[in-house]
């Protein structure tokens, strides 16, 4: 078990690397550069060679490249944000953790209500509950996220007035934020005022970033859990005369649980590299929108450490995914 | 036991609306307690993003100047509304004959926020400073507007820069600076109301380590100080009291303030990029106010009671590039033919939402030196064939036409709609029209700095100060590739408008230059727009300026 889980964060070195290039090619690739974004209408072909002079763009790429290998790996240092003039270490400590904050709040939405929506319209093969986890699972596939944003924010803010349409936190509430997990920082802060307004601010993104891995999960959940209920060892077990719930319990959810546990790992592999349009839409200040706005302003540094962190952190969910069967499934030895 | 399970839910879901509904309406929105008197309760306003640093030496986005703005002050001001000059921290000023050197009368018994007098020396100082930057503060990514007005600095570190405008500041007497030119500059006065330019206590400056910073080849400047994170003390009528990146920053009026003190007790500025949850925002009460309203939400807000439009100014123009460097353009009679082909009238009624006046010259009415009786170009298809002929030309005249996506731009809100219908009357007009485009930034800007956008392209300007150096001084006082034409005629007249002092003679001059550029076409101007502002209908007291600088000291609430 060590030693998969070693041999595998050792393969994190060659697509680190790998990617490392990519990423950086790719930047490069784009029309265009950080002088000519920052400046806009206002950009003469002198001020862009003058700024393109000044952050080294106008050395040979190989050259470039190396600089940047250096800083990252050597130094351990992730660069200045071009246009905020931060480092960007500083700004992924604030970014990163409204990413995760939103990205539990969606997982937990999409769990608590896919997994027994896709359950019992297993239970329920063919009624009516399965119809309409059917219509839910397309409806949640298919609506696009920032229509239901918008809906949700007229339906709940405007109309309602319940709750609150952008950011993590009303800017009339002054708490400190040791962790810029608002909910934690809340919390520690001992300010039960502040703990409801933030998990007020996060009900409605939750719930659009939400829906499709919830039609997701209860699609799988209902799938897994056909598959597993005509198994043979499942009429055996009611053939000798277990208690239906027993069946359900131990032979049917327990087995039905590994798909499930998979796509919910991946998906929040996916929710955690950033929600761009939930977070565009809310006003939700994490990884998506940062990075989407590191393209249009062809802010180099941003994007080579951004990416290079969110694929870091893909892989490692990955790992755990992995790594779980075997606490989920005894019979799968990963070694 | 279902029932049971049925009844709890029932429980749950009560509990869950009675609590949303109770907490519902007391944290969010205006806080305008009290209603006047002491308290005057807290303005929330949404940008489009954060600020970079709040040090207007440092910065060219709008979104810093917002800021910027309210805690610091301007020698120069502009009364509010207009681009007229008025007293700010000078009371008075001169320009000597030469139009090179100005001596300013500065206002009396001033404090800056950290308790330091304002007064000659600090201004001197704040010149200086400005003068004597050094290394990454050279880029124009930093002191875009110090370079873009003073040019260089005391020690040019990049071929690039010019020589400084600038030479030398001196203290008379405590209420008495004198700043000296190496070259007559006129438009020196419009260039001091800009933010880039106000006054900065030069013991904060020092003290929080304004201009250092680590310069690495890679990442640039970074700046290491906390003046223009934490610590931005100027004069102005609010001072910053906290400001975390990506949340809010928080503005407390600044009681000491020596002119009439800001009604509000704070302004909270919270970036939010996206226009439909800015407006979702503001119909929510979470904020009260919110600039860069797009045209077809103007009229969700003008519908609802609660909601009202604040308008801008015009202060733009929105033009299309004639490139003389692609031939047939350099004949005068085809630029013609391009000017009376183009149906300015029907995009500026059609596509600007009621907010854009069809453009004469290539700046607005409101700056000095407009001129009423340039040649004008209404819309005729017929002349504009006989004039392509008379260029001895085979109809239909091929020519590339370019227009930028993924952009609206307060003088061009849809650029596409602007390219289809210029491109649909030039085809009537004797031209062939070839469509091109790219994504705004960088791509399609990079394109006609370089003067690789066709014969024809879409764009258009924001005046930073109200002076026709701003406007017309940066499209042709000198060659560049985007119109590529020499016209020593134009260079020098708009050179002598630099460098007059006197006022009459300037605006003549200026007046001459527009009647020459619209005789000589280097461009069409089409549209002035006027930017829309979005506010809760209890809003009081909020002046759009034509130049972004507007205070948030006279805006009440809740009346």
């Amino acid at each position: 078990m060590l030693r998969y889980v070693i041999r595998r964060l050792l393969l994190l070195v060659p697509i680190l690397l790998g990617l490392s290039i990519l990423v950086f090619a790719w930047i490069r690739a784009l029309p265009g550069g950080p002088a000519q974004a920052l400046l806009g209408e206002r950009a003469t072909p002198e001020t862009v060679a003058q700024i393109e002079r000044q952050y080294g763009l106008d050395d040979p790429v190989y050259v470039q490249y190396w600089r940047y290998f250096k800083t990252t790996f050597v130094d351990r240092d992730l660069g200045t944000s071009i246009n905020s003039r931060r480092a960007v270490s500083d700004e992924l400590k604030e970014r990163f953790p409204a990413t995760i904050e939103l990205a539990v709040g969606a997982m937990i939405f999409a769990m608590f209500f896919g997994v027994p929506l896709g359950y019992i319209a297993a239970k329920r093969y063919g009624g009516v509950v399965d119809q309409a986890s059917l219509f839910i699972s397309l409806l949640g596939v298919s609506i696009p996220i920032f229509f239901l944003a918008i809906l949700l924010k007229y339906i709940f803010a405007i109309r309602l007035g319940l709750l609150p349409t952008v950011g993590r936190q009303s800017v009339l509430i002054d708490t400190p934020h040791p962790t810029n997990f608002y909910i934690l920082d809340a919390i520690i802060a001992g300010n039960p005022e502040a703990l409801w307004d933030c998990i007020k601010h996060l009900i409605l993104p939750a719930i659009a970033l939400g829906s499709i891995p919830l039609a997701i999960i209860a699609r799988i959940t209902r799938a897994a859990t056909l598959d597993v209920q005509n198994e043979d060892y499942v009429r055996t077990a009611r053939a000798k005369g277990l208690s239906p719930r027993a069946v359900d319990a131990n032979h049917i959810f327990r087995n039905a649980l590994l798909p499930i546990a998979t796509i919910i790992g991946l998906q929040t592999g996916l929710l955690l590299s950033g929600a761009v349009l939930t977070e565009t839409v809310f006003a939700w200040p994490g990884i998506g929108t940062w990075l989407v706005q590191a393209i249009d302003d062809r802010n180099y540094p941003v994007l080579q450490s951004g990416i290079l962190f969110i694929s870091l952190v893909f892989v490692l969910v990955n790992l755990a995914v992995d790594v779980s069967y075997a606490f989920i499934n005894p019979r799968i030895r990963v070694s | 036991m279902v029932k049971g399970r049925k009844r709890w839910l029932l429980v749950a879901f009560a509990a869950l609306a009675l609590a949303l509904g109770g907490c519902g309406g007391d944290d969010e929105g205006s806080s305008s307690s009290g209603g006047g008197g002491e308290s005057g309760g807290t303005l929330v306003f949404a940008g489009a993003a954060d600020p970079v640093v709040l040090d207007g030496a440092l910065v060219s986005d709008g979104e810093s100047i917002r800021a910027i703005t309210q805690i610091f002050e301007t020698l120069i001001g502009l009364k509010p509304g207009t681009t007229d000059l008025v007293p700010a921290l000078a009371t008075k000023w001169e320009v000597g004959p030469d139009a090179k050197t100005y001596t300013f009368t500065l206002r009396d018994g001033v404090k800056f926020t950290d308790g330091t007098d304002f007064n000659a020396e600090a201004v001197c100082a704040n010149f200086d400073r400005w003068y004597n930057f050094k290394g990454p503060l050279q880029s124009s990514s930093a002191s875009y507007y110090w370079q873009s007005f003073f040019g260089g600095y005391k020690k040019n570190e990049s071929p690039d820069l010019s020589q400084s405008l600038y030479k030398s500041c001196e203290a008379k007497s405590p209420t008495t600076a004198v700043v000296t030119l190496t070259k007559p500059s006129a438009s020196m006065l419009g260039a001091l109301t800009q933010q880039a330019f106000s006054i900065a206590s030069p013991k904060a400056l020092k003290e929080f380590n304004a201009d250092a910073g680590t310069v690495s080849e890679d990442t640039g400047f970074k700046p290491t100080g906390t003046f223009g994170t934490q610590h931005p003390v100027g004069t102005g009528p609010f001072k910053l009291e906290s400001w975390k990146r990506g949340d809010k920053l928080v503005l407390v009026r600044n009681d000491d303030y020596w002119g009439e003190k800001a009604k509000l007790d704070k302004v909270i500025i919270r970036p939010i990029a996206d226009n439909a949850a800015r407006l979702q925002a503001l119909q929510n009460d979470e904020i009260q106010g919110y600039d860069l309203v797009e045209p077809q939400d103007v009229p969700t807000i003008e519908g609802d009671d609660n909601l009202k439009i604040i308008e801008r100014p015009a202060f733009n123009v929105a033009y299309v590039t004639i490139n003389q460097k692609q031939k047939p353009m350099d004949k005068l009679e085809v630029r013609q033919a391009v000017a009376y082909g183009l149906d300015r009238e029907a995009v500026v009624n059609n596509f600007y939402g009621g907010r854009g006046v069809v453009a004469k010259q290539m700046m607005p009415p409101e700056v000095m030196g407009y001129a009423d009786d340039v040649t004008e170009y209404t819309y005729d298809p017929a002349k504009a064939k006989q004039l392509l002929q008379k260029a001895g030309l085979k109809l239909p005249v091929k020519i590339d036409f370019w227009y930028p996506t993924d952009v609206s731009r307060p003088y061009m809100p849809d650029p596409k709609r602007n390219f289809e219908a210029f491109a649909a009357s030039l085809n009537k007009s004797g031209f062939k029209v070839t469509p091109h485009s790219a994504p705004w930034s960088p791509d399609y800007l990079g394109r006609v700095d370089e003067g690789t956008a066709g014969h024809l392209n879409l764009i258009g300007w924001t005046g930073d100060f109200a002076d026709p150096d701003n406007f017309i001084g940066v499209f042709f006082q000198s060659f560049s590739p985007q119109f590529g034409f020499r016209n020593p005629e134009l260079f020098n007249l708009l050179d002598k408008g630099e460098a007059e002092p006197d006022e009459a003679k300037r605006e003549e001059i200026y007046k001459q230059a527009n009647r020459l550029i619209m005789d000589f076409l280097p461009a069409v101007p089409y549209a002035h727009s006027k930017p829309a502002l979005g506010f809760r209908a209890d809003v009081d007291g909020y002046v759009a300026s034509p130049t972004t600088n507007e205070s948030f000291a006279t805006v009440t609430m809740g009346g």
